[in-house]
């Protein structure tokens, strides 16, 4: 039980926080300079945006349910299982970033899903 | 041609370092996570004693360290590309995953459990064959 409110924890808080990091990037703009001083530029402007943040501090709650979950279950079943957290995504991008989310990325969409199903099965 | 092509390069590089940055992460928590004990032993009154096994752990540092380099990398890739795209596209992280818990912590995965994960991957290329743009640039 407590390993599937941790797994919970680290897809819905995870999926979360990426889309709220995903809003601040998109408002930074795109990066053309890969120079470190440029880089560090960036992050710097991007701490700036206050989805950065409110991101960060999800990733943060998910990182801890990470390294609970971590201490009861192999790395193998338990990275794997996170990847549900595409569907999330999917969704995510689709509705709160307005991006256009094709039939064939669905389908791949789909496809990971059911792999997550078997990995899941697999361990029993 | 210039600008799409120089496009695909620096979203694959990025993909790249993710792949590689993300699965040694997690294979370092998980190391380092293992010898603390189970969470789900832990009391309340023990999480100060637990948090500090955590953060005196080389190994949880170490894969903190893998995931910050993964961070700059997954933030900078998406100020060009789709959240959409690069979540799925970075997923090939899984198998990189499972190969280093079974040669590296000799966990036992079973013939589902690797299936599941080639299914993922096919998932990834399929995912992987989109344009990695589809809003407009601001």
């Amino acid at each position: 039980m407590r390993e599937a409110l941790l797994l919970f924890l680290v897809v819905a808080s995870g999926t979360g926080g990426e889309i709220c990091v995903t809003r601040a990037m998109k408002h930074v703009g795109e990066v053309t300079d890969f120079r470190p001083l440029a880089v560090v530029r960036v992050i710097l402007r991007a701490m700036k945006v206050p989805w950065m943040w409110i991101g960060i501090s999800m990733m943060t709650l998910a990182f801890f349910s990470l390294l609970a979950v971590l201490s009861i279950e192999n790395v193998s079943f338990v990275v794997p299982v996170t990847a549900l957290n595409y569907a999330a995504g999917a969704l995510g991008g689709k509705f709160f970033l307005g991006e256009r989310v094709t039939p064939r990325r669905w389908a791949g969409v789909l496809i990971v899903c059911v792999g997550v199903t078997l990995v899941w099965l697999g361990k029993r | 041609m210039t600008s799409s092509t120089g496009l695909h390069i620096k979203t694959y590089c990025m993909l790249l370092i993710m792949v590689v940055f993300a699965p040694l992460g997690n294979v370092l928590l998980g190391k380092g996570m293992k010898n603390v004990g189970s969470a789900v032993s832990w009391a309340p009154s023990r999480l100060p004693h637990i948090i500090s096994l955590v953060f005196t752990s080389g190994y949880v540092w170490l894969g903190i360290a893998s995931l910050l380099t993964f961070f700059v990398a997954y933030m900078l890739i998406l100020s060009w590309a789709d959240f959409s795209y690069v979540q799925p596209a970075s997923s090939i992280a899984l198998l990189v995953v499972a190969l280093l818990g079974y040669f590296y912590l000799g966990e036992r995965i079973s013939p589902l459990h690797w299936t599941g994960i080639v299914v993922i991957c096919l998932g990834v290329f399929v995912v992987g064959n989109t344009p990695p743009r589809t809003t407009e640039v601001r």
